[in-house]
């Protein structure tokens, strides 16, 4: 595979035409969910994330938005892998997957990615790792209840 | 004749992905002929010391180069007197300079600025800025579907309040050439001021600042074959005279004591510190390469390149050109069923560099109802294997993403 096909393999093909739970969670204002908006100034893009807590672990997770495929994709795929895992394990896999998009070191990712290893070909597009880490920033700022607004710049 | 004007960019002389780089992002900016860089090394390598002081004839060299910029830029303009050429970083500070002095000594509450829709963030921000600390008002002339301005629209707007028009010349995102004659006229019957950026328009069009009447003219060298980091502010003698400093600092005083200072006429009264004197000096090696092209030729590869890359476009499935004026230079503006930065990148890999995003023209996008675009802009270097490399890339992202 070369750099472009690492990059758009059919996995984050399929996820940009369709990604999962791209909608809103109604009736977010309640103590056990969060919405958080995210921005990308230099290109644009922007997405609302929904998270819903229960008993400590992520119940729903859902965005609004649009983007590149890139983005939409990472998205996507972030909503699937962080359902169901308690607020810590997300943490973790959150601090893991943030780490290696900026890993230089060109070791390979870690297991505990799974699938999400995928949108790791961005490591050889520098201008696009901020389409890939966008939608995780902002869930970050979800979980930490702050400010609610997450940038990549 | 363009072969022969590509090969005195040394930046084609290296690969890029097997060929030269198709560069279609010199509305960004433009990359350098060699005449440029040989002027920036002369002066740095034989002629460089500190300007309007040195008494030693190293100095007086130096600002001998320096003031010979300005008169190439003032001739290059068709200004009346090199002394209403003002040497800034770059359009955008030209217009914050602007804003800064005679904006506040002109603007009070209740006041108007009229700006087009189409305007880069350049010619909003500084303006938007000045109302909050005036109590201004911003108005926008609307634009139609094709990226032309509303004439109808902006005499509407110009009312008796208007004190300050601002337009771009030739949008940076679409391409569109303003009706600046028409524009210019309609704005002094109301006694308004007019500032034109002229960022994308110089290396395309021929300008005359005394046939247009603008009151300020202002562009930047970067996009210009130029080195970054300097830029023109034209503005009529009468105008400047009047205008108080925008920096204090050396150079641009009469005289100084702690009591008061007395400013320098201009365009010293402008000019703050130690300049970019290397800039000046290559910028006007810039214009000099420009007009030993013409402006005839260039206007005629243009229209040819702009022709050809709009053919070359609408083969493609499922795009849309966006700024379709009648009236425009080559800029190809557009959008597909692929996002721009996804586009941007399958076309970098195959050796062409073009702009996707906002181009600093966010409310222009909303306007037209799209995020971004993606964006090829031409120049004197490029010809049409550019543009079949664009379309050949296009067709190669539609495989990737649509097989």
């Amino acid at each position: 595979m070369n750099d472009l096909e690492e990059l758009y393999q059919e996995l984050i093909l399929d996820h940009g035409r369709n990604p999962r739970n791209h909608r809103a969670l109604e009736d977010c204002n309640r103590a056990e969910c969060t919405k958080a908006d995210g921005a990308n100034p230099l290109c644009g893009d922007r997405l609302t994330v929904y998270l819903k807590l229960s008993d400590g672990r992520v119940d729903d997770l859902s965005f609004v938005g649009s983007g590149c495929a890139i983005f939409t994709a990472s998205a996507s795929m972030m909503t699937e892998s962080l359902r169901g895992k308690t607020e810590e394990e997300a943490k973790a896999l959150l601090g893991a997957f943030l780490h290696t998009l900026t890993d230089e070191s060109g070791s390979p990712p870690p297991e505990e990615l799974g699938k999400l290893a995928a949108l790791t070909g961005v490591r050889e597009f520098p201008m696009r790792v901020k389409c890939a880490s966008l939608a995780w920033r902002t869930v970050e700022a979800a979980f930490g209840n702050n400010a609610n607004t997450a940038s990549t710049e | 004749m363009n072969d022969e004007i590509r090969r005195q960019f040394p930046f084609f002389q290296q690969p890029n992905h097997g060929r030269e780089l198709a560069y279609l992002d010199s509305a960004a900016s433009a990359q350098k002929p060699q005449v440029v860089l040989d002027a920036l090394e002369r002066l740095y390598a034989r002629d460089y010391a500190n300007i309007h002081r040195g008494v030693y004839e190293l100095s007086a060299r130096a600002t001998r180069a320096h003031e010979g910029a300005r008169k190439t830029v003032a001739r290059f303009l068709g200004a009346r007197n090199s002394s209403e050429i003002i040497f800034v970083r770059g359009a955008t500070e030209a217009i914050n300079l602007l804003a800064n002095t005679i904006g506040r000594q002109r603007l009070g509450y209740g006041d108007e600025i009229l700006i087009t829709h189409m305007e880069h963030h350049a010619n909003i921000v500084p303006w938007q800025m000045l109302c909050e600390q005036t109590g201004a008002t911003l108005r926008v002339t609307e634009i139609n579907d094709q990226g032309e301005l509303d004439l109808d629209s902006y005499a509407a707007l110009l009312g008796p309040r208007t004190r300050i028009v601002s337009a771009t010349h030739v949008s940076n995102a679409l391409g569109t050439i303003n009706p600046l004659g028409e524009m210019i006229r309609l704005a002094h019957e109301r006694d308004a001021l007019f500032v034109v950026d002229g960022a994308q328009a110089v290396p395309h069009l021929p300008v005359d600042v005394r046939e247009l009447d603008c009151d300020f003219y202002v562009f930047s060298g970067h996009k210009l074959y130029g080195p970054t980091g300097i830029g023109v502010l034209y503005g009529k003698q009468e105008l400047l005279a009047e205008m108080p400093p925008y920096q204090g600092g050396g150079d641009m005083i009469a005289s100084v004591t702690f009591a008061q200072t007395t400013y320098a006429e201009p365009p010293a009264r402008f000019e703050a510190g130690t300049p970019d004197i290397a800039g000046a000096v290559g910028l006007a090696a810039a214009i000099d390469f420009v007009e030993g092209i013409g402006f005839d030729a260039i206007q005629a590869h243009d229209a040819e390149l702009l022709a050809y890359g709009t053919k070359r476009l609408l083969e493609i499935p499922n795009l849309r050109l966006v700024g379709t004026a009648r009236e425009k230079v080559a800029v190809l503006s557009f959008v597909t069923d692929i996002h721009p930065h996804d586009l941007a990148t399958v076309l970098d890999k195959q050796g062409v560099a073009v702009r996707a995003g906002h181009h600093c023209a966010q409310p222009l996008m909303e306007r037209f109802g799209v995020a971004a675009t993606t964006r090829a802009s031409l120049c004197v270097f490029n010809n049409k294997a550019d543009l079949d490399a664009l379309a050949d890339g296009l067709l190669e992202a539609r495989r990737i993403f649509h097989p």
